[in-house]
């Protein structure tokens, strides 16, 4: 059974229709990449699965239920979402931003508990965020800030993990990392979906992807089957070189294909 | 600047003591000496006598609604700036308080402030009451803070042009004397019966603005994080709207406006625990009310002849005050 799906589904803001029909489903042990042109409604896509949106038409099922006969918080502690460029406005230290993880356990008149506390510092060793779990999160790197975000999200320890673009703007070893960190999740019964642009990383981490061009999906499947020079110059309308080796598939754009329309 | 984050239980402890011993003082403050002990002694044997009759007349009341009304300011502040994530958000910035000064300011205008002692506190409490309904209108179904804010600052424009005209047709000098008086914010000459109106009010405005501590916890991270979060971003909002509505509508309807408590003392206390908006609520409803009754303990030592009024030394000291803050802070300032 999958762990996730939504049907049909549809979005607009007035009369401009956002996303058209989407079906998407995410199977347990899976990594799932969204990909997709800026603007094509990945982000959209991403606040109707985690309800941050309702849908105008469509079903989403959450284990074969439907996700608004969940409670807001079962839904809360089912389901982590990371949005896009996550930031604090406040200057927390790292260890508390962490701990806003727990609020779905919480009561509203009670403090952290001996098992919020274990949890936190769970998330901060599966983040490697420990070391500096009493520094000041605004004071940190982008690198790190988000780390620390992906941190807040394992500390509510949830089944599915949704990350808006979690690696845009990080360094190398940054991408790298926390991509490892949703990859080694996305096992057993757990899950994740992952907004990326860089399609190298979707085809070397993900099982499956998602194309979604115009509010509409494109096309689904494995990495190999979607990273084709014809889908991608398609939709994104760049001309790329894809090559493969032993570490896996690595998608280059080359040039940008003058007759394209986004 | 470096601050270290105070256990909560202690910081709380410790501020609880401060507000008993300020409350204590302002019990001793006044143009004539009495002996809280033997009004006390006095009042439990049910003989009236001039120290019990000071003691229950007129400086408890006074000092309970410093007390009350400064904790609601310090609390409606720091949910305020909470809820808009910004450590220049005030209790006046929703319009509430402009519009409960309107009501009240009305009162005067048509002479029914002297006709029942309870005229004026309704009269305010109609006019916070008012905005809110015109907030729940403009703001409709939109869940932006921005629209949030603006409709405050149109009932603020609104509310300062009603209040404008009515001193501008005032009947009489007196009544212009009477409600610019009013305006200016004091807890002077009040009676107990002035505080239970106000009182259900802004517990019920408390207990409201607290069941969010939670909510503007999660609002750290950004309202769809927090609704992500499983919280009801836009129906939390309103709660936070109607508590503050409903406690700072109530003080201004009893005392005028009060200014700078609300944006003071929040961030006064915020370093001290650790910027966490939910545990500012409580530090914050007790540093309201420290810093309101001293500064009516202040009024009544400095005032010769006629009285200076609280809201006047609170913005006197207030405002120097927070400009003084935002020179040493600018660079740790969001």
């Amino acid at each position: 059974m999958s762990l996730l799906s939504g049907t049909n589904l549809s979005y607009r803001i007035g009369n401009l229709s956002i996303l058209k029909a989407i079906d998407i489903e995410v199977k347990p042990g899976e990594l799932v990449g969204l990909i997709g042109p800026n603007g094509a409604g990945k982000s959209t896509l991403l606040r109707l699965l985690t309800c941050v949106e309702q849908v105008h038409s469509g079903e989403i099922l959450y284990e074969g239920r439907d996700v608004n006969e969940l409670s807001t918080e079962e839904r809360a502690r089912c389901i982590g979402y990371l949005v896009q460029g996550a930031k604090a406005y406040w200057p927390f230290t790292v260890e508390k931003i962490i701990g806003l993880g727990r609020i779905p356990y919480q009561k509203w008149w009670r403090d952290a508990s001996v098992e919020d506390d274990e949890k936190v510092l769970q998330a901060m060793k599966i983040t490697e965020t420990l070391a500096f779990r009493n520094r000041i999160v605004t004071t940190l790197s982008g690198g790190e800030q988000t780390l620390v975000m992906l941190a807040r999200i394992f500390a509510t320890d949830p089944q599915l993990i949704f990350a808006d673009e979690p690696v845009a703007a990080l360094d190398p070893y940054h991408q790298l990392h926390v991509m490892e960190i949703l990859r080694e999740h996305a096992r057993d019964d757990r899950a994740a979906v992952v907004v990326l642009h860089d399609l190298s990383l979707a085809a070397r981490f993900c099982d499956r992807l998602y194309l979604i061009n115009h509010g509409e999906l494109y096309r689904a499947g494995t990495p190999i089957e979607i990273l084709t020079a014809e889908n991608i110059a398609e939709v994104y309308g760049v001309k790329t070189r894809i090559t493969g080796d032993a570490e896996g598939v690595s998608v280059i754009p080359v040039s940008r294909l003058g007759d394209h329309h986004p | 600047m470096k601050f270290e984050t105070i256990p909560n239980s202690r910081l709380l402890a410790g501020l609880g003591v401060c507000l008993v011993v300020v409350f204590y003082c302002a019990l001793l403050v006044g143009p004539v000496d009495i002996s809280i002990v033997e009004a006390l002694i006095d009042w439990s044997r049910k003989e009236s006598s001039i120290g019990s009759l000071i003691l229950f007349d007129i400086r408890l009341p006074r000092a309970l609604l410093a007390l009350f009304i400064g904790a609601t300011l310090g609390l409606a502040g720091a949910a305020l700036q909470g809820l808009f994530r910004n450590p220049l958000a005030e209790p006046g910035i929703i319009g509430v308080s402009n519009g409960a000064a309107l009501g009240a300011v009305l009162v005067f205008y048509f002479g029914y402030a002297n006709l029942a002692w309870f005229a004026l506190p309704f009269g305010g409490l109609a006019g916070a009451l008012a905005s809110v309904v015109i907030i729940f209108m403009l703001i409709g179904d939109s869940r932006s803070n921005v629209t949030l804010i603006l409709a405050g600052v149109a009932i603020n424009a609104i509310g300062g042009a009603m209040i404008a005209l009515a001193l501008n047709f005032a009947p009489n000098p007196y009544a212009i004397q009477e409600i610019v008086f009013w305006l200016l914010g004091s807890v002077s000459n009040r009676s107990i019966n002035e505080l239970m109106i106000a009182l259900p009010f802004m517990l019920l405005g408390w207990v409201i603005i607290l069941y969010c501590g939670r909510f503007l916890n999660a609002l750290t991270l950004g309202e769809e994080t927090a609704s992500s979060m499983g919280f009801d971003v836009k129906r939390l909002r309103w709660f936070l709207v109607i508590g503050v509505a409903a406690c700072v509508g109530a003080a201004v309807s009893v005392a005028g406006n009060i200014g700078f408590i609300g944006l003071v003392v929040p961030h006064l206390i915020r370093p001290f625990v650790g910027y966490e908006p939910r545990r500012l609520l409580l530090a914050s409803t007790l540093g309201g009310a420290i810093l309101l009754v001293v500064a009516d303990i202040a009024v009544q030592l400095l005032s010769s002849g006629g009285e200076l009024k609280l809201g006047v030394i609170t913005s006197l000291v207030g405002g120097p005050f927070f400009l003084f803050l935002i020179l040493k802070t600018r660079n740790t300032l969001l």
